[in-house]
């Protein structure tokens, strides 16, 4: 078909569109937002091509396993913590099995540039015990997303993707092949998704029945290669996904290669690894993210007779990205000649609110609301405003998990400190706030709500919020706050007493309280302006 | 044939219209490249970096190991400093003179400057005064690019080609505006 730039995210996306995909359903999160902005993109020309942002992970997990239930070929992706989200409809879909094609991807931020934690998502493969993919490059992304939907219906489970976010958001050429048509409708097995006790137990047999030929897959996939050196037996090497770039990379072109195997499936490829295993004294794992597969060989008791090396020995670094020069000294290999650092101290520039952001108002005006109050708590959640926990502002103190803040001031409000503030924007509250704010609601708890309404999903790019607007004040009411407890400001320098003023007020009320600062997003008004 | 180049600056400058016209020009002459980017967080006014791969082999890795990078090109002068180590020796620094300061502690841009000017081999570009003498001064990456374009292994063709293609859908104005400031850039560091 010919070549294409493309991100890693952007090349997962064409190989399932040219694998015949119906449906791609996602919720924005860095690094894996780009896989549905370019399926949007495609769609918006392709009416056969539906691709939706989806209200959260576990709506879009849904939304793509009811388009394989109905027989086509559906896609979902989301970041690595999205995946938690989505757990519940995830492990439980690996018993109903998929009808048309189900490629899970999911995008792991190790070094967490852009995340609360650098989780695997390698472990959700082994724990919903599926078939797994790692790609190294952006062909295999390709490739692998193209002949994923065929495993998924070869097996009758859904097959998940792991990415990194170095594939991700890096870009290369990709070789594309013709298209695949889409599935036509397809009815399936209603007492195989129905998962009754009867049911799922059934189901769950099948599903351990079918871990061997798994396993066999993997260990015949042409993406597992194993190289033996009968000359050297010293050292082989256990590289997957972006692991194996930086092995080759530092290992260079002139010097003749280790036995190494490079992994791109899961389950493991036992038999290639036994070869390599049996074949070398000492076994070096370069994977990023957790020691996987370094756990996985050496068990409780190790392997008698041979080292393992990797990230739980120390070999290489316990947490944060690999890197190839991390890889190159693990290999035993020095570090290049490379120019000195210039001694000046080097001032660092962290991420910042952009100038004008509407929530640099709204911390300001709360600041300032509860400067008497040295005992309250502010529970925020996960968006461009998290950056209020950094100089200036100091204005915020929690951020775990999208909707948490707003759960999380009600249980201090009953633990009893005062005032609780929860602080969340629209689309993390249409994500995952509602939910807390009707059990709060329902309560009356003595807490104030702050929701920043600036229409737009802004930290990863200006995607559609589900809860914005005139929608977002129905659904405030539509759960149960009083009408005279929801307030709304406009964040802007010139109303900055008023807004104390009505935080002020909403602080004192002895009950639940939400006020709402409405301004659209910066960037996003720039975008339309342009 | 190889050209590894660290991309530097501030979150906002352009870094990724400059990998674009990079990246292009590359594929156009047949060539492998790799380029990773920075997405997400970073974004919002902090430093950000590009490593961007060119060669006439496949490239394994998506980040230039320390050591390997043969150019430094930064938009902003204090950024440049951040990625010496992964520089050659003998490698150069392309940067623009002009300071982006929005954190408190900038340091004093004299003492940068002539931290810069340590590199073996260094072009500092007054982007900001030739950019705005191209017609905006939002065209200080592609006065950089430029600044850069007579170290790259890439035609200068190639590389206003896809300048071309970048800025066509924006008007004749912004286009051309783009176009002078690479050729500033071009002919300031030729100077330089």
């Amino acid at each position: 078909m010919g070549r294409e730039i493309l991100l890693g995210d952007e090349a997962v996306a064409l190989g399932a569109v040219h694998a015949g995909l119906s449906a791609g359903y996602s919720y924005p999160g860095t690094p894996a937002s780009e896989i549905m902005e370019f399926l949007a993109r495609l769609s918006a020309e392709r009416p056969d091509l539906q691709a939706a942002w989806s209200v959260n992970e576990k709506v879009a997990y849904e939304e793509a396993l009811g388009a394989s239930y109905a027989g086509k070929r559906a896609m979902v992706s989301f970041k690595h913590v999205g995946l938690n989200v989505a757990a519940d409809p995830f492990m439980n879909s690996a018993l109903t099995g998929a009808n048309g094609g189900l490629l899970v991807v999911s995008a792991d931020d190790p070094g967490m540039h852009s995340s609360q934690n650098e989780q695997d998502s390698r472990y959700y493969v082994q724990f919903a015990k599926i078939f797994g993919y790692e790609p190294a490059d952006h062909q295999e992304a390709y490739d692998m997303a193209r002949e994923a939907f065929d495993v998924s219906e070869r097996f009758n489970v859904p097959v998940l993707m792991r990415l990194v976010t170095r594939l991700s958001h890096s870009r290369s050429s990709v070789e594309t092949r013709e298209p695949r048509p889409q599935n036509a409708l397809r009815a399936g097995e209603r007492r195989d998704w129905t998962l009754l006790p009867v049911n799922a137990r059934r189901r769950f047999g099948l599903l351990l029945d079918r871990q061997p030929e798994l396993t066999r897959f993997s260990d015949q996939s042409p993406f597992n290669i194993l190289s033996l050196n009968d000359k050297d037996r010293s050292l082989g090497v256990i590289a997957s996904g972006v692991g194996y770039n930086y092995f080759r990379e530092a290992w260079g072109p002139d010097r003749e290669l280790p036995s190494y195997l490079k992994v791109s499936t899961y389950p493991l490829p036992e038999a290639k690894i036994r070869d390599l295993v049996g074949s070398v004294e000492t076994v070096l794992v370069i994977e990023d993210g957790y020691p996987y597969i370094e756990s996985r060989l050496k068990g409780l008791f190790g392997i008698a007779g041979k080292t393992v090396l990797g990230r739980l020995s120390g070999a290489l670094p316990p947490s944060g990205e690999l890197s190839p020069d991390s890889v190159r000294q693990a290999l035993g290999l020095g570090p290049l000649p490379a120019m000195a650092m210039s001694g000046l101290p080097l001032a660092g520039r962290p991420p910042q609110l952009c100038a004008g952001c509407p929530h640099a108002d709204t911390f300001k005006a709360l600041t300032m609301a509860l400067e008497d109050l040295a005992g309250a708590g502010v529970f925020s959640d996960i968006g461009c405003y998290t950056l209020g926990a950094l100089p200036p502002y100091n204005a915020i103190h929690t951020c775990v998990c999208m909707g948490a803040s707003v759960s999380m001031a009600r249980g201090a409000s009953d633990a009893g400190l005062r005032p609780a503030v929860s602080v969340i924007g629209d689309s993390t509250f249409a994500h995952s706030g509602i939910t807390s704010l009707l059990s709060a609601a329902a309560a009356d708890v003595d807490m104030t709500v702050l929701i920043l309404d600036n229409a737009t999903t802004a930290m990863t790019g200006g995607q559609p919020s589900f809860g914005s607007g005139e929608r977002l004040m129905k659904i405030v009411e539509g759960v149960g706050v009083a009408r005279e407890h929801i307030r709304t400001i406009e964040p802007l320098p010139k109303n900055h007493e008023r807004n104390v003023a009505v935080i002020r007020e909403e602080l004192d009320h002895p009950g639940l309280s939400v006020i709402v600062a409405v301004r659209e997003c910066i960037q996003e008004s720039r975008k339309k302006r342009s | 044939m190889k050209q590894d180049i660290i991309l530097a600056g501030v979150g906002g400058q352009g870094i990724l219209s400059i990998a674009f016209v990079i990246d292009n020009a590359a594929l156009a002459e047949g060539l492998f490249f790799k380029q990773a980017e920075v997405h997400g967080m970073a974004q919002r006014g902090g430093a950000v970096q590009s490593h961007m791969r060119i060669s006439d082999r496949a490239i394994w890795s998506d980040l230039i190991p320390k050591g390997e990078a043969d150019m430094i090109l930064s938009v902003e002068p204090l950024e440049a400093l951040r990625y010496l180590d992964y520089l050659r020796p003998d490698g150069i620094v392309v940067t623009s003179s002009t300071p982006y300061k929005n954190i408190p502690d900038y340091p004093d841009i004299g003492s940068v400057l002539d931290a810069v000017r340590k590199a073996p081999k260094a072009v500092v570009v007054d982007s900001e005064r030739l950019a705005k003498e191209a017609g905006t001064v939002k065209a200080q990456n592609i006065v950089l690019l430029g600044a850069a374009s007579g170290s790259l292994i890439l035609k200068e063709s190639g590389l206003k080609a896809m300048i071309e293609t970048l800025f066509k859908g924006r008007g004749g104005a912004v286009l051309e505006a783009n176009l002078k400031a690479f050729d500033l850039g071009r002919r300031a560091a030729a100077d330089s």
